[in-house]
C-alpha cells in the first residue's frame, strides 16, 4: 500500500467571479522515501493539490470531491482534530519564501521547540535539546547561540534551513517542499538541494517537491507529475517524462528552457497565454495553445492512458492507446495556433 | 542584424562606484559599496550579460549607467561622449531605455496601454500631431505582438507575459539604440519566458539593438549574451565570451556559480559535480579585505585578504580577478 493515495482530488475555490477549480480531478500514489516532483506553471494547481492535503486551504477553497488516504487513513473530512495530529507531525510542509514562514516576533529557538513540545511528550529541556540537534543537522553554525536570535538576524538560507529544521524535528513521513529554493540565489539553492537529499536518506521520508524549475526536479525527483490547468497532463519516472515525453504540453515545456546548445538559435516557446480557470475550454485545457491540437482536442478530453515503462499521459496524440478506447475518427484541425 | 559589430564600442564604463550612504547609528553613516570599482565596454549591437547573486549590485550597475543614480565616481561614455552634464543625461536617456523585472509594479494602473507607452514620447516631445503619437503607439505594439484593440486597455487585465510586452514597448518607445534589461524575465513562467526572450532576439536583429542583460538565471543568460560579466560583492570577477566563461570559467566563485545551476536533464544532472560553496555573502557594508570572495573561497590564501585582485586578461578577451588564476587552472 502507498504511504499516500490521492484519488480524484478536487478542490475549487469560490470567488464573487464564480467557482474556480483549481484542482480538477487528480490522482495519483507516493510511496516511502521517494521524492516526487510536481511541475507546473503558475495557476496549475500544483499548490493547491499541497495545500489540499494538508487542508490549509484559504477560507475560499474546498475539496470537493476525491479522497486523500494516508497510511491508510482517510483525511478528507476527517476533522481539524485528526488533522492537527498529523499536521507538522507526520506531514511537514515549507513554504517558498522562508521570511513569511517565521514569526519575526519569536526567538529562533521558540518556534523550534514549539513544534515539538506540541506533538511529541518531551519536556522543556529535552525539546531544547532535540532543536539543537535539529539546527546542527542542517548545518546551522553556533546552534546554541542562534536559538536565542530573531529570524532578521538571519540570511535567506539560513532562515530556509531553519524552516526545514523545524518541518523536519517530529520527523515526519512526508515533507512538502513548496518552491523550496525559488526565492534563494543558485549556489545557496545548491546547498539547500544537497541538504535535503542527504536528509531524504538519511531519514528515509518521502518528499513531494513543488516546482517550476526542470533543472531542480532532473536533480532531485524519482517520479514526476507534471500538471497544467488544475490536472495531471502526465506522470512517470523523471527518465520518461525528460526522455520521452508523451504530452504536447511536456514536449513544449521541455522545448523552451534555454540550454548550452540553444545559444545563438531561437528558442522554441509555447504559444499564447495561460489558460484561464474561470473560463475553462471543455475539451483539452491545452488545445487551444498546442501545436498539433485536432477536432477531437476541442471538443473531449483525453483520459490517461498508460504508456510503456511507468509513465501516463493524457493526449490524444498517444493515437494507439486512444484508438483502442473507442475514439474512431481523429482529424486533424488548421490553424488554431494563432498567438494571442 | 549587422554583424560587422565595430570595434569601437558603444557604451565604456570606466572605475565606476556607486556608494549609498546607510546610517548605522543616529548620527554615524557609513558608505555602503554597491558598485566598487567597475569597468566594461559594450560594442553596438551587442548582448553584454551581467550575472550574480542577489546584493551583487548587478542592478545597481545598471540604474547607474542610465544615471537613475548619480555615480559617486567614475565614467560613462557613450558614442566617444563622456556623460556628465544635465543635457548630456538628458539627450543619453533619448538613445537608452529599461526594461524592469516586475511587469505587475513597473506599469502605472490607472494608465491605458496606449498611455504607458505613449510617456516617453510625451515626456521627448517626440510628435507633432496626435496622429503620429497614435500610429508611433500602434507601431510600437506591433513590434512587441499586441494587438491594436488592446491600446485602450489597462495593465491589470493582461498576463504577465503580455504586460513584459507593454513594458518592452514602453522602452522602445524613444527608439533607443541601448537598452538595459533589468530580469526582464525571472517573473515569467518557462512557457512564455521563451516568448519574450525570443522577441529580445528579433528585436535585436530588426533595429540593431545593444543590451545589458542583466539576470541570475545562467541558462538565459548564456543563451541570449554575447559576452558575460560575473560579479561578486560590486566587483566583475571574471568576464568572457559567454560560449568560455560558461564552459570554462576561471574564477573560483563563476566555477562554483556554473556548476551549481540545475541542468534540466537527469543524466547530467545526477553525474553533475556541485561545486556547494560554504557559507553565505557577505554583507556589502562589511566587506572582507582583500578579495571579497576569499571568505567562502576554496583555494584563499594569505595574499587573498592583503591585495585586492585587478581584473587582468587570462587569455585574449577572457578578463578574471583572481591572484591564484594559474595555480588552480
Amino acid at each position: 500500500m502507498a504511504l499516500l493515495e490521492v484519488k480524484n482530488l478536487q478542490t475549487s475555490f469560490f470567488t464573487n467571479a464564480g467557482e474556480v477549480r483549481a484542482v480538477n480531478g487528480v490522482s495519483f500514489n507516493l510511496d516511502r522515501g521517494k521524492v516526487l516532483g510536481i511541475v507546473g506553471e503558475s495557476g496549475s494547481g500544483k499548490s493547491v493539490t499541497a495545500y489540499s492535503i494538508m487542508q490549509i486551504l484559504a477560507p475560499t477553497g474546498k475539496i470537493v470531491d476525491g479522497s486523500i488516504k494516508f497510511d491508510g487513513q482517510e483525511l478528507v473530512g476527517s476533522g481539524e482534530n485528526v488533522m492537527k495530529n498529523i499536521r507538522g507531525n507526520r506531514i511537514s510542509i515549507i513554504f517558498q519564501d522562508p521570511m513569511t514562514s517565521l514569526n519575526p516576533t519569536y526567538t529562533i529557538g521558540h518556534q523550534l521547540m514549539e513544534a515539538i513540545l506540541l506533538h511529541t511528550n518531551r519536556n522543556k529541556k529535552q525539546a531544547y535539546e532535540r532543536a539543537v540537534e535539529m539546527l546542527r543537522l542542517v548545518n546551522v553554525n553556533e546552534p546554541v547561540k542562534r536559538m536565542k536570535q530573531y529570524p532578521y538576524e538571519f540570511s535567506g538560507g539560513m532562515r530556509q534551513r531553519v524552516v526545514i529544521a523545524m518541518a523536519l524535528a517530529c520527523e515526519p513521513d512526508i515533507l512538502i517542499a513548496d518552491e523550496p529554493t525559488t526565492a534563494l540565489d543558485v549556489t545557496i539553492q545548491a546547498q539547500i538541494l544537497d541538504l535535503m537529499s542527504s536528509l531524504q536518506k538519511e531519514l528515509g521520508m518521502a518528499i513531494i517537491l513543488i516546482t517550476h524549475d526542470l533543472g531542480v526536479v532532473a536533480q532531485m525527483c524519482d517520479e514526476v507529475i507534471v500538471m497544467y490547468a488544475g490536472s495531471i497532463c502526465e506522470q512517470g519516472t523523471t527518465d520518461e517524462i525528460f526522455y520521452r515525453p508523451a504530452h504536447e504540453y511536456t514536449k513544449g515545456l521541455m522545448r523552451s528552457i534555454p540550454t548550452a546548445n540553444t545559444a545563438g538559435k531561437k528558442l522554441h516557446p509555447i504559444t499564447g497565454t495561460p489558460i484561464d480557470l474561470l473560463n475553462m475550454p471543455k475539451g483539452c485545457p491545452f488545445a487551444p495553445r498546442c501545436e498539433r491540437a485536432m477536432k477531437i482536442c476541442l471538443n473531449q478530453r483525453a483520459e490517461r492512458y498508460d504508456l510503456e515503462g511507468p509513465h501516463q499521459a493524457a493526449c490524444w496524440m498517444n493515437l494507439k492507446n486512444a484508438v483502442e478506447s473507442g475514439v474512431t475518427r481523429i482529424e486533424p484541425l488548421k490553424d488554431n495556433t494563432k498567438e494571442v | 542584424m549587422d554583424k560587422n559589430i565595430s570595434d569601437r564600442p558603444l557604451l565604456e564604463v570606466k572605475h565606476l562606484k556607486q556608494y549609498f550612504d546607510i546610517n548605522i547609528s543616529l548620527f554615524k553613516s557609513k558608505p555602503l559599496k554597491a558598485v566598487d570599482d567597475v569597468s566594461f565596454d559594450i560594442k553596438k549591437t551587442e548582448t553584454l550579460g551581467l550575472v550574480g547573486e542577489s546584493g551583487c549590485g548587478k542592478t545597481t550597475v545598471g540604474r547607474t549607467i542610465l544615471h537613475l543614480y548619480k555615480p559617486t565616481a567614475g565614467e560613462i561614455i557613450y558614442n566617444g561622449k563622456p556623460i556628465v552634464s544635465a543635457s548630456d543625461i538628458a539627450g543619453f536617456r533619448k538613445k537608452a531605455a529599461m526594461v524592469f523585472q516586475d511587469p505587475y509594479s513597473s506599469l502605472n494602473p490607472r494608465m491605458t496601454v496606449s498611455d504607458i507607452i505613449g510617456e516617453p514620447l510625451d515626456v521627448h516631445k517626440l510628435y507633432s500631431k496626435k496622429e503620429e503619437r497614435r500610429d508611433r503607439i500602434l507601431e510600437l505594439m506591433d513590434h512587441v505582438g499586441l494587438n491594436s484593440e488592446h491600446a485602450s486597455r489597462y495593465a491589470h487585465e493582461f498576463s504577465g507575459g503580455q504586460r513584459q510586452r507593454i513594458g518592452i514597448a514602453r522602452a522602445l518607445a524613444v527608439n533607443p539604440e541601448f537598452i538595459v534589461c533589468d530580469e526582464p524575465v525571472s517573473a515569467l513562467d518557462v512557457s512564455i519566458q521563451a516568448q519574450v526572450i525570443n522577441m529580445f532576439d528579433e528585436l535585436q536583429d530588426k533595429l540593431g539593438l545593444t543590451y545589458l542583460f542583466i539576470a541570475h538565471n545562467l541558462l538565459v543568460v548564456r543563451h541570449i549574451s554575447d559576452r558575460i560579466a560575473v560579479m561578486y560583492l560590486g566587483k566583475i570577477v571574471e568576464l568572457a565570451d559567454a560560449a568560455e566563461i560558461y564552459d570554462h570559467p576561471l574564477h573560483p566563485y563563476s566555477k562554483a556559480l556554473m556548476s551549481a545551476v540545475p541542468q534540466p536533464d537527469p543524466q547530467i544532472a545526477r553525474a553533475n559535480k556541485r561545486i556547494v560553496l560554504s557559507g553565505d555573502i557577505p554583507s556589502p557594508l562589511n566587506a572582507p579585505s582583500g578579495c571579497a570572495f576569499r571568505t567562502r573561497c576554496p583555494y584563499a590564501t594569505a595574499q587573498c585578504a592583503q591585495e585586492l585582485p585587478e581584473l587582468k586578461e587570462a587569455s585574449p578577451g577572457h578578463l578574471v580577478a583572481c591572484h591564484r588564476v594559474s595555480e588552480i587552472n
